[in-house]
């Protein structure tokens, strides 16, 4: 009996965030700062293999979502004068809306085609930010964003994005256990097998593709809240590479794989780019490296260890 | 039930469907037979909307389903299941039969209550009818060839068909597996009364199963009628065996 409950993921899923909670009374203000940008990336990562590894959909531009989300939140508080509150919930929803608009555009395409499309058009949301200087402050982005007294302390602002991302991880972990997400991962392994049980695979798609931005833009939310900062190069394209790469190398089959692939992806770039300016290359080299030797990532190949081990027994 | 008037389709100029005719009737088991590369699939991809006709009719149970995308013509009672294996590969059997069961009820917008508790009842008692339960949590790769073919009829079954098209169910079938599937497409048609139409190269169980047959050549109808018909057509016998040493007797 206790033994199932020590086996069981919401066990696990408890004491993570115990210790998640307690992290900033031992640490100092450096590695809590560090902690909420891994918890808020690896939220936008597992947004993104929302479609990616359970949706089958080539979401090649996904940090779009991640920017347009902090900019919204951003700009709400700053230029419209209501509760910066409504600013968490706006910029999410332009993401969301965004999500949509991309995808009715390119939906009709087959998969690469699909990321393809999405890297121009969402280059073009890039460009517009990067050159709308009386809007978005352009190039320099926006800096000091005034939030409410209750995050805006080093620590207000860690538990909230921990509280966020705990509550959004579940949400969307709920959604990949529901219908809907059991018609979207049988969308992924064969659609034209989906159509011809009834599923009307585009609409579907759509929807997975609003809630992925939706939650890619609470991250960008997330990042106003830890960084106090927006800049336009949070939704160029070399982010959404990452966010790829997180996928594939935390495991994009695994629930988990993509937080565990931005851990390891965030912490490389902090210190790594630190020693050498040749990030693209550490990058490159990692990407190969889990294509030839980790094929389903980090979670993956423990998940295939311990079932080994397991049969071993 | 369903009726296929002057259907035709060209793949760059080849006419794959040439003006092909059908008729088959509620409760009735109508088998297409004709050599390799006939157009029989093709016939099958056009009526369940995976490919468009250019031109001709379908009509199922009165209403013109020309055209329509798959998604609505299986939501129209048409269930199909395909003649290279086409399943789910990372789902688990049970999830396979699942995601068609919660298609059918219309469940696949509900984004919060877990499928671990959503139409169990109905997928096992699917899986139970076609012999898959022992596999129930395998993965769909990890099953020989036949329990694949038969998981692509019970993945048809989950939309609960009044019209089930099969396409060569039996192919690469070893000998018991094949006279138990017959057994299952038997079950099918007497036990829940679902209309068939099937393809099938094996001459026996054509004739073992099918109330009427269709003779399909070069992407025509040569002849459609009940079996003795078939039997004696000697237009079959020159086009379809021409030179062969099989016996349709
Ligand atoms: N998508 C396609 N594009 C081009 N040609 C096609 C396509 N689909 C089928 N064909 C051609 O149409 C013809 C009929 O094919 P079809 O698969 O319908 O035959 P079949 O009667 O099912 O044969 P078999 O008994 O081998 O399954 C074949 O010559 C095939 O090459
Ligand atoms: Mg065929």
């Amino acid at each position: 009996m206790t033994g199932s409950f020590f086996r069981s993921r919401s066990a696990w899923a408890i004491a993570g965030l115990i210790v998640l909670f307690l992290f900033p009374v031992f640490f100092d203000r450096f590695y809590v700062y560090l902690t909420a940008i891994i918890l808020l990336t690896g939220l936008c990562a597992t947004s993104l293999n929302f479609v990616l590894g359970y949706g089958g959909v080539f979401q090649f531009h996904h940090a779009v979502f991640y920017g347009v989300g902090a900019y919204g939140t951003a700009l709400m508080i700053l230029k419209s004068g209501l509760s910066p509150w409504l600013g968490f919930i706006v910029g999410p929803v332009v993401a969301a809306v965004l999500g949509l608009i991309i995808g009715l555009i390119c939906i009709r395409l087959s998969k690469l085609y699909f990321g393809m499309l999405q890297i121009s058009l969402g280059s073009l949301v890039w460009a517009i930010v990067y050159r709308w200087y009386s809007f978005t402050g352009g190039d320099d982005g926006i800096h000091g964003v005034p939030l409410p007294d209750i995050i805006s302390s080093p620590n207000g602002a860690y538990y909230f994005t921990l509280i966020v991302t705990s509550a959004s991880m579940f949400v969307l972990y709920r959604m990949l256990k529901s219908p809907f997400g059991s018609a979207l991962q049988g969308i992924r392994d064969n659609p034209v097998r989906s159509e011809m049980i009834g599923v009307n695979v585009r609409l579907q798609q759509l929807l997975a593709l609003t809630i992925a931005g939706f939650f890619g833009g609470v991250a960008g939310a997330l990042f106003v809240v830890v960084d106090n900062t927006v800049f336009p190069d949070m939704m160029f394209w070399t982010l959404s590479m990452e966010l790829v790469i997180m996928c594939l190398l935390g495991g994009w089959l695994s629930y988990l794989g993509p937080m565990v692939g931005a851990a390891v992806i965030v912490l490389l770039r902090t210190y790594v780019s630190g020693i050498t300016v040749y990030w693209a290359l550490v990058l490159g080299i990692i990407m190969m490296l889990v294509i030839f030797f980790l094929p389903n990532g980090v979670l993956g190949y423990l998940d295939r260890f311990l079932k080994k081990k397991a049969r071993a027994r | 039930m369903l009726e296929v008037t002057s259907l035709s389709k060209s793949f760059d100029g080849f006419k794959a469907v040439n003006n092909a005719g059908l008729i088959v009737k509620n409760g009735e088991t109508v088998a297409v037979i004709g050599p390799n590369g006939a157009g029989k699939t093709t016939l099958f991809n056009l009526i369940t909307g995976v490919i468009r006709p250019d031109s001709g009719k379908v009509l199922f149970k009165g209403e013109d389903i020309t055209g329509l995308k798959p998604y609505q013509v299986c939501r129209r009672g048409i269930s199909r299941s395909f003649q290279v294996v086409n399943v789910f590969p990372r789902l688990s059997v049970f999830e396979n039969v699942q995601v068609s069961v919660l298609s059918r009820q219309k469940k696949t917008w509900n984004l919060f209550t877990p499928s671990s508790r959503l139409a169990i009842a109905e997928t096992d008692r699917i899986l139970e009818n076609v012999g898959l339960s022992d596999v129930r949590d395998n993965t769909s790769t990890a099953l020989s060839h036949g329990e694949r073919k038969v998981l692509e009829i019970a993945i048809a079954l989950g939309g609960n068909p009044e019209f089930l098209i099969l396409d060569e169910p039996t192919a690469g079938m070893s000998p018991e597996e094949t006279s138990r599937c017959i057994d299952l497409i038997r079950q099918l048609k007497e036990k829940l009364g679902i209309t068939i139409l099937f393809c099938e190269h094996d001459m026996e169980i054509v004739f073992s199963i099918s109330d009427r047959i269709m003779v399909m050549v070069r992407g025509s109808t040569i002849i459609e009628g009940t079996c003795d018909e078939v039997r004696c057509c000697q237009e079959v016998q020159d086009a379809y065996l021409g030179g062969s040493d099989v016996c349709l007797m």
